[in-house]
């Protein structure tokens, strides 16, 4: 089955999402996602939809996705949306409450490395002494 | 007989510059010729296409220049009164046809000025509705006024349509210039009531969702209790009494400081 690539980064984890989202691939990034924070130790986890077609069941799935990642102890990061795809989500009722957004991958590593503090990028679990 | 009724040029009561001299004479061709038809009562047909098109334009220009309704029909009511005339000229020994004759041409007349009256609303309306148009694209400028800080003066009332273009030219100057501050000034708003409330957070929340932060600022006393009295609250918005506060605000999320320089 197709599977959505998670790219570690220190102790980030990047996510593009590039393909059509349908349903149980979005379940199985879930999955993924969940068990990669939890091996890798990461603290931030930021998630690229510049080129995603967000409906209702995406965007709940984004949500619930930052709040497992939240409880796991990593932040999440929405970056990318389009505009007529912000409107869409508010019109939709979904403001993702509790979802932190960037314009981009560049200021959404900014803001991960702001609240995790400096040199998180290099160092994960395996580098831990 | 027909081609005399239509033939008279009289026309005293109008204005008697060179364009109206001209379209009176057109008019009169194009009423000759639509006159050639069956029925003259029905303006519908296909006799009286000349004759719609070119009082649909003549209405049209004459709506656009200012003229009055009352006063663009007249252009055609004026042709009732040297027909008649000219009828009762004609059929002074048989009064029963005149009758029926002068019912004839006074509905078509009236017709045909109700169609060129209509026209001439239309004319207006266009107008109105372009009018529109501009006042909202000019009504709703963003403004950058720092590196990454946005600002969107509103003035003028907030409705569903204004909100979706405010949104829409918000959204794009947020990717446009990578901006992570916007600052809603709603100064010129004159009433904020429960929809306009709920249009700017919604907004709000669409440039929360594309990573910008946003403030409200310039809320009216007078606003502030009457949205208080409606039950709304900006609990989860930054909001400040004066673009200058929410300016501070912006700056301290971006990390700007300004400082005054010693020689001032």
């Amino acid at each position: 089955m197709e599977r959505i690539p998670i790219l570690r980064m220190g102790r980030f984890l990047l996510v593009t999402i590039q393909v059509d989202m349908h349903d149980r691939l979005a379940l199985a990034l879930q999955d993924d996602l969940t068990a990669r924070i939890v091996r890798d130790g990461a603290r931030g986890v930021l998630i690229d939809i510049s080129s995603l077609v967000v409906d209702s069941f995406i965007g709940r799935m984004l949500a619930t996705t930052a709040s497992m990642a939240r409880m796991l102890d990593a932040e999440t990061v929405l970056v990318g949306m389009r505009p007529a795809v912000a409107i869409t989500m508010v019109e939709l009722g979904l403001a993702l409450p509790g979802v932190r957004t960037a314009l981009d991958v560049e200021k959404g590593m900014e803001m991960l490395r702001a609240r995790v503090g400096p040199g998180a990028e290099t160092a994960g679990h395996d580098s831990d002494p | 007989m027909r081609e005399q009724r239509a033939a008279v040029t009289l026309r005293s009561d109008l204005l008697s510059d060179a364009e109206l001299e001209r379209q009176s004479a057109e008019f009169l061709a194009i009423f000759q010729a639509g006159i050639q038809g069956e029925d003259i009562r029905e303006i519908a047909g296909p006799e009286w296409e000349k004759a719609r098109d070119f009082l649909a334009d003549f209405g049209r220009s004459r709506g656009q220049r200012g003229f009055t309704p009352t006063e663009t029909a007249t252009f055609v009511f004026s042709l009732k009164q040297p027909l008649f005339s000219l009828l009762q000229k004609e059929l002074e020994k048989e009064p029963a046809i005149l009758v029926g004759e002068l019912w004839t041409i006074s509905v078509l007349v009236d017709k045909l000025g109700l169609f060129t009256a209509e026209c001439a609303l239309v004319g207006r309306e266009e107008i109105i509705r372009r009018q529109q148009a501009e006042l909202l694209e000019l009504s709703t400028p963003v403004v950058k006024l720092w590196d990454r800080i946005l600002a969107l003066p509103l003035i003028g009332t907030l409705d569903s349509a204004r909100t979706q273009v405010v949104m829409e030219s918000l959204l794009q100057a947020i990717v446009d210039t990578g901006s992570s501050v916007a600052i809603i000034d709603i100064t010129g708003v004159p009433t904020v009531d429960t929809l306009v409330a709920q249009h700017l957070m919604k907004t709000v929340a669409a440039a929360r969702l594309m990573g910008a932060e946003c403030v409200i600022s310039g809320i009216r006393p007078a606003i502030a209790q009457a949205m208080v009295h409606l039950g709304v609250s900006f609990n989860e918005i930054v909001t400040k009494a004066t673009l200058a506060d929410a300016l501070r605000h912006a700056f301290a999320i971006t990390g700007v400081t300004v400082s005054r320089s010693a020689a001032a």
